[in-house]
């Protein structure tokens, strides 16, 4: 897109952040009493809501059960009103089930599903800019909600790469500029990842510095879902009359 | 029809194996199967052939009404097919998870990338546009489906020549290929993907990693990472799947070997290209009759490796005089009633073991067989052949087994031969085991 300054000369970027800071983050826990656990973020405009159901019983075909570990299902959609042009198809249709995969790899490895026979996993999404991110962290905060045991939060973040600067958290402006993406998907104390994923060209050399920003943009998130968890908690615990 | 399931045996054989640093084929770590390209005859088919995963790649446009919202871009599209042949697992409807997963991978590295200057293939801004398909076909799957098909793709663009068109005012003038040369797509850069294996042995990062992982090595990896490059060493895509968790720096080694290895096939692949324009060009013959390599027998020789039998004698009698000289078989047979006979105390069933036990202890075997022909002849069965001892004996399934009393210096052929025979009889072994037990009370 010409003309469009994504990385001014001050190193302000198109919505007035600088280069590795994040965009507003608000998160609650527990907003559906049906399901076993719940969660919807905000991350700037893009908004998820996520929605646990597990561990339970194998449905559907008893054959697709694992005899030591638990089977984790997700499902993803986007609200037909949540990109530019109206989606037709919010189900079903490939980015969708890409989409799922993903989640479903990244929660594979960070649940210990040794412990559980089943869980499903079901994430809604509005999106502007950052729906991976945004799911994984709605998907992390609704998994504890419904206290399934899991080695440590999974936090996501996207990064970019414009003028020689690494960028954290792309809006949805920065992303449709074409630039080159990644998504990246962390357990913040071992810094292990559990996802990568990287669009369009990027030069090897700047790989490191793309990654390192991702990272620390990352923990950033781990450090605001911790606070919302724990203070989710203290409200409950009020309420019990602790 | 259902994948076979790996065995527990092969399992633990394979990535013992790669903890030694060793693969079943003799690569090492870092190295590629073989790669063979061939082209047909129309522009814009090839097929790749990585090892033995084998992948039919063709490209064919269209003219079409652009896309709303990019009224001056052309439309590329991209669609992987596993074909039914290249693994009994794969079946209409069954492989979606799969095939999902290697399309958006195909489209994210080769769109998103922008190889293709889509622009060019505009004609006619808002009304007309080339739109580009490139299908992609699994032939046979033996590993490694992304690399072989990325290459395929990127070959199969490479190769291929549009129609001519020129825009004269509002007229668009569409040249056949007799009427003006084809025109060559115009490409940017060649991504090609390059899939790492990675094992984990028991420590929660993945200690070892593979390039270019053939069938056996991907049912026992535990996860892969795909990074896609362009010679020039800028990074396409990267793609991790299967649930592992990885370090920033084995991230950071893999682009860096996917960068030569990258660089290495990008050569070959324009090696293959030239060559194919070169015999175009000359007038030879080309397409894919051609470049099937004639498989024929042309001489039926064997050659005769020289191997020194010299010393063969002394080394053969050195060993025989060290080994221990065979035991002493006395057998005493006790005849118990007309039909009956036993040697020996009996010993454990050794129902699995009686071809390896004949040669230590005939009398263990033969023991066996002597006390089932017991139990199946238990009344009234007429004594016959007895004299036959050097007659042969006949080999039938009819559980009547002709009964054969023994003398105390008999033939071990002939025991070795009852106890092939009674193997063919099923399931005796409970029967051998309680007749022991009574005779041992008898005892």
């Amino acid at each position: 897109m010409a003309g469009l300054e994504l990385l001014s000369d001050q190193g302000y970027r198109v919505d007035g952040r600088r280069a590795g800071e994040l965009r507003k983050i608000q998160a609650r826990m527990g907003v559906f009493a049906q399901a076993d656990g719940s969660a919807y973020i905000e991350q700037g405009n893009t908004k998820a809501l996520a929605v646990v159901y597990g561990p339970h019983e194998i449905r559907g075909s008893r054959a697709r059960a694992l005899p030591d570990r638990a089977l984790v299902n997700c499902q993803y959609s986007s609200a037909t009103f949540s990109t530019g042009e109206r989606k037709r198809r919010p189900h079903g249709d490939r980015k969708s089930c890409e989409m799922g995969l993903q989640l479903r790899q990244t929660f594979e490895a960070a649940i210990l599903t040794q412990l559980h026979p089943r869980s499903q996993i079901d994430i809604y999404v509005q999106a502007d800019g950052g729906t991976y991110a945004a799911c994984v962290n709605a998907a992390t905060l609704a998994v504890l909600d419904a206290g399934i045991p899991m080695r440590d939060f999974v936090c996501a973040c996207s990064a970019g790469f414009v003028d020689g600067t690494a960028l954290a958290d792309l809006s949805h402006v920065e992303e449709a500029a074409g630039g080159p993406q990644l998504a990246l998907a962390l357990l913040p104390a071992s810094g292990q990842i559990a996802l990568l994923e990287m669009d369009a060209r990027l030069h090897e050399d700047h790989l490191e510095r793309v990654l390192e920003a991702a990272a620390q943009a990352a923990r950033d998130v781990h450090t605001l879902l911790d606070r919302v968890v724990r203070q989710h908690v203290r409200e409950a615990s009020i309420l019990l009359g602790d | 029809m259902k994948e076979t399931p790996l065995s527990n045996c092969e399992r633990r054989f394979l990535l013992r194996a790669i903890e030694e640093k060793k693969r079943l084929d003799g690569r090492q770590t870092y190295d590629y199967r073989n790669i063979r390209i061939s082209f047909g005859t129309d522009y814009g088919c090839c097929i790749v052939e990585l090892g033995k995963t084998r992948v039919l790649g063709q490209v064919s446009c269209e003219l079409v009404s652009p896309k709303l919202n990019r009224a001056t871009e052309g439309i590329l599209f991209f669609n992987l097919e596993l074909s039914q042949m290249a693994a009994p697992a794969f079946e209409p409807g069954r492989q979606s998870d799969l095939l999902v997963k290697l399309n958006r991978l195909m489209e994210r590295c080769l769109r998103n990338s922008k190889c293709i200057d889509t622009e060019s293939l505009c004609v006619v801004a808002g009304e007309k546009v080339w739109q580009i398909r490139v299908d992609l076909h699994l032939l046979n799957h033996d590993g490694n489906i992304i690399d072989a098909a990325s290459i395929a793709a990127i070959v199969a663009l490479c190769h291929f020549r549009r129609p001519d068109v020129s825009v004269q005012g509002d007229e668009v003038t569409l040249y056949t290929p007799e009427e003006r040369d084809p025109v060559p797509l115009s490409i940017h850069h060649m991504p090609i993907c390059v899939s790492f294996a990675f094992f984990q042995q028991g420590d929660p990062n993945p200690t070892y990693l593979l390039v270019d992982p053939n069938e056996r090595e991907e049912r026992v990896m535990d996860g892969l990472l795909v990074i896609a490059m362009n010679k020039h060493r800028e990074i396409c895509t990267i793609q991790s799947s299967g649930g592992i968790m990885l370090l920033k720096d084995q991230v950071l080694r893999c682009s860096k070997i996917a960068g030569v290895k990258v660089a290495e096939i990008t050569e070959l692949i324009l090696k293959a290209l030239e060559n194919d324009q070169k015999v175009r060009k000359e007038g030879g013959k080309f397409g894919f009759a051609e470049s099937i390599a004639n498989q024929r027998i042309t001489a039926f020789k064997m050659e005769k490796a020289p191997i020194d039998t010299s010393d063969v004698e002394e080394k053969a009698e050195e060993i025989i005089a060290e080994a221990e000289p065979p035991s002493e078989v006395v057998s005493t047979p006790v005849l118990w009633t007309p039909g009956t006979a036993q040697i020996g105390e009996g010993v454990e069933n050794s129902w699995g073991d009686l071809e390896d036990s004949e040669k230590e202890d005939d009398e263990g075997g033969g023991d066996q067989a002597i006390i089932l022909d017991g139990i199946k002849m238990d009344t009234g069965v007429e004594v016959s052949d007895i004299g036959s001892q050097d007659a042969p004996i006949i080999l039938s399934d009819s559980e009547e087994e002709e009964m054969i009393i023994l003398e105390p210096d008999k033939n071990p052929k002939k025991i070795r031969t009852q106890t092939t025979s009674a193997k063919q009889e099923k399931a005796p072994s409970k029967k051998p085991v309680k007749r022991r037990k009574k005779k041992r009370a008898a005892n």
